[in-house]
């Protein structure tokens, strides 16, 4: 189990070496730091002198890849991607346009995006699997076929229509909670975006869950535990739900870490200072360094969820062994 | 009068090119008409596909784009075929904000009587209702019930032959067409926005972008996708290795992140280079096309491993192995032998993605890396639109109108694609 989790570990080395090399081709190669300069200034009446000073404020005044004129072990170290890009690699985000380091803002916004993000993602998983199983329990009657096409439209409307029209039906409309704003995390801050992100996710998650279910059901251990005479619901509970646990953990597990980025929309409407504003934020005042960080991070957190589902398999099924 | 083909245009001629290809292909191969028949036997796929029909012929006429002469030279405007034919549509601008089938604006105004006195009325539209005296529910009864008979009968008449479920849809549709041509004739029947556009004009406009994100996205990445998967699942080793190990790098960054990164840098592009382009539209279907390529970079890796999946167990079949034996290329046995038994894999990819990118244009507008902030889409529209719900009165109809078109596209999407998944999927068991 170590020497697997140290090989897996190994394993994520080129992949983030990869993305890191991705994301400074896309910064830095497909636009010069001139170009961004000029961007950030105004396309037009910029001189050569407001670019360089713009460059050697924001540390962008250096070689990108091969420094020729520092010495020794400078000619790497001197450059653009060693301190922007390789950086990321010890967690050194460097600092965002407003001169705040982008370390610390990530600590504190922390807190606020898993405040909404993790009781979302748990009551969401709740809701979705029971209404799942209440489907396949019910399932080829006209309760099931009333629930798959409710799963069908409620996951062809947007996701801006839930948060825009949640917000006006409970806020402006019945008063019981604050449009937006966080305040000091109560209860009444975090229970609208919590509610809106479970109904927005039903149609597909519960869906998806009951192509599971209905998988599942077919196979022969089922009709062996119907013929022991088990009633359908100990069938379910016990035989199916936890056979389905596999498929369900696969695309489960992988978003756990992911939680801590929280989500983009949700969060810029709710006016949440967590993480994914942080983001829109970031993107809307055209804040690369954050954007670049953000990207890191993300393939950071996800690379750990695709460890965690590989761990998880070994919890519920006891055939998997990590080796 | 200058035709002009911008670049999306050209991606979706060279779509319908394929699809005609495609169907001549389809039509004179008895077992690949076999599955479209399955398809054809649903009662929903087909009132879906009836809907989605009426999307597209509106998306096409809007993609014929042509500049007016204007003495000598060309307009810098581009328009389309669809902007000729709604042209009332288009030039009939109020003001301002007006409900939909109103007579008035929507906000007091203070204007000078004919005593010369300043009083606080709505003003009346310069457009909407100006065939009355006055506001009247009965002209708009009259005119919706006259065009909604009309529609019935047209309906009726076109659709008298078609199964039970199918007629019902073309009567609705008729019915529902016909009163709003009837209405839209002198009213805004979506009421106008901020600047006074027609609501409904926006609402079609917006079809364009939708559809074509739908489907070029998907399109533009295709050959990519293809060609990576099947080789990686057909010559194994090293090449698996390294296009796995691209796919897993593309992956492992959030997409939405990839997709913010990339537009951001795009934008710069474009902005740098502002001799690229000689009119705003240009620069704003460069903006989607591009935006299509990126939503397609952090798309195409699930598409290439269900390919190289499919592949993996394709390559150790029987025939594949008696072609091997026989010493056909392996160009040739890619060709002949496994692309077309993975294409049922691509048309699922290709209708189960569009609702998705449809809905993501939607999002991705509203973080601001969508489309260009000119181009008519769902996503501007309820951008703009946003904080309006927080007017005193509200402004609802734009908002209203952008979900519901949106709702009716991506739905009929759904449904068609749910269809189609049943009848080609080989894992489903028939009997």
């Amino acid at each position: 189990m170590i020497a697997y989790l140290i090989r897996r570990l190994i394993y994520a080395i080129p992949i983030l070496i990869g993305v890191n090399l991705l994301t400074f081709a896309l910064f830095f190669v497909v636009n010069t730091p001139d170009d961004m300069a000029r961007m950030q200034l105004g396309i037009k009446r910029v001189t050569p002198e407001a670019i360089e000073k713009w460059k050697l404020q924001k540390g962008y005044d250096k070689p990108l890849l091969v420094n020729s004129r520092a010495a020794g072990a400078g000619q790497l170290t001197d450059t653009i991607f060693w301190h922007k890009s390789a950086s990321m690699f010890v967690l050194d985000f460097g600092y965002s346009d407003d001169g705040r380091s982008i370390s610390h803002e990530i600590a504190t916004r922390m807190g606020p995006s898993l405040a909404i993000a993790l009781p979302t993602f748990l009551i969401g998983l709740a809701c979705y699997v029971s209404f799942a199983l209440l489907m396949t329990l019910f399932r080829a009657t006209t309760l099931d076929i009333a629930g798959v096409a409710l799963c069908v439209v409620l996951m062809s409307i947007s996701g801006l229509f839930y948060i825009i029209g949640g917000q006006f039906l409970v806020s402006k409309l019945w008063h019981l909670v604050p449009i937006s704003g966080y305040g000091d995390g109560g209860f009444k801050f975090v229970v609208l975006p919590v509610i809106i992100g479970v109904i927005g996710g039903i149609g597909s998650s519960s869906r998806w869950y009951r192509t599971i279910f209905l998988e599942e059901i077919g196979r022969d251990y089922v009709r062996t535990a119907r013929a022991k005479g088990l009633s359908e619901l100990r069938v379910l509970f016990t035989h199916v739900l936890k056979n389905a646990m596999i498929p369900i953990l696969t695309g489960v597990v992988v978003v756990i870490p992911l939680l801590f980025m929280g989500s983009l929309l949700t969060e810029s409407f709710f006016g949440i200072p967590g993480l994914g504003s942080y983001t829109i934020d970031a993107i809307n005042a055209q804040d690369f360094s954050v954007v670049r960080a953000m990207v890191f991070l993300g393939s950071l957190l996800y690379i750990a969820g695709l460890i965690l589902t590989d761990i998880s398999y070994t919890m519920v099924d006891p055939r998997v062994r990590l080796s | 009068m200058m035709p002009v083909i911008l670049w999306s245009d050209a991606l979706v001629f060279l779509l319908l090119g394929a699809c005609c290809v495609a169907f001549w292909h389809i039509r004179r191969h008895e077992h690949l008409l076999l599955p479209w028949r399955r398809v054809g036997r649903s009662a929903v796929a087909m009132c879906s596909l009836l809907v989605l029909s009426l999307f597209v012929l509106v998306g096409l006429l809007d993609t014929l784009h042509y500049r007016v002469a204007l003495n000598g030279a060309y307009s810098p405007e581009v328009l389309s075929v669809f902007d000729k034919l709604a042209e009332p549509l288009r030039l009939h601008t109020e003001k301002t904000y007006s409900a939909p089938l109103a007579v008035a604006l929507y906000a007091k105004e203070s204007t000078t009587d004919e005593q010369g006195r300043v009083v606080r009325t709505y003003p009346r539209l310069k457009y909407g209702g100006a065939h009355l005296p006055e506001a009247s529910g009965y002209d708009v009864a009259r005119r919706a019930l006259t065009g909604a008979i009309a529609g019935v009968l047209a309906g009726l008449l076109l659709g008298f032959k078609a199964r039970r479920a199918i007629g019902v849809t073309v009567v609705i549709l008729a019915a529902l067409i016909g009163m709003t041509l009837n209405l839209a004739a002198v009213y805004h029947v979506l009421g106008t926005d901020k600047v006074g556009q027609d609501v409904l004009y926006l609402s079609l406009k917006s079809i364009r972008t939708g559809l074509i994100i739908g489907t070029v996205t998907t399109l533009v990445t295709l050959p990519l996708a293809l060609f990576l998967g099947v080789a990686a699942g057909y010559f194994r080793g090293w090449v698996d290795d390294v296009i796995q190990y691209v796919y897993t790098v593309l992956s492992s960054i959030p997409s939405v992140l990839l997709i913010a990164a990339a537009v951001l840098m795009m934008q710069v592009t474009i902005d740098t280079h502002p001799n690229w382009f000689d009119t705003a539209a240009s620069r704003a279907d460069l903006r989607l096309v591009f935006l299509c390529l990126i939503l397609g970079m952090t798309s195409w890796t699930g598409l290439c491993r269900l390919l190289r999946g499919e592949t993996l167990k394709l390559r150790e079949m029987e025939y594949i192995q008696a072609a091997q034996s026989f010493g056909v290329s392996s160009m040739r046995i890619l060709s002949r032998h496994i692309i077309p038994n993975v294409m049922h894999i691509i048309l699922i990819a290709l209708v189960m993605d569009f609702s998705g990118l449809v809905l993501a244009e939607a999002v991705l507008s509203y973080v601001g890396v969508g489309v260009d902030p000119s181009m008519i889409s769902f996503g501007t529209m309820i951008n703009g639109a946003r904080l309006e719900m927080a007017r005193e009165p509200m402004v609802w109809w734009a908002l209203a109108a952008a979900f519901g078109f949106m709702l009716t596209l991506v739905l009929s999407a759904n449904l068609f694609a749910d269809a189609v998944r049943d009848a080609f999927d080989p894992r489903l068991n028939r009997s």
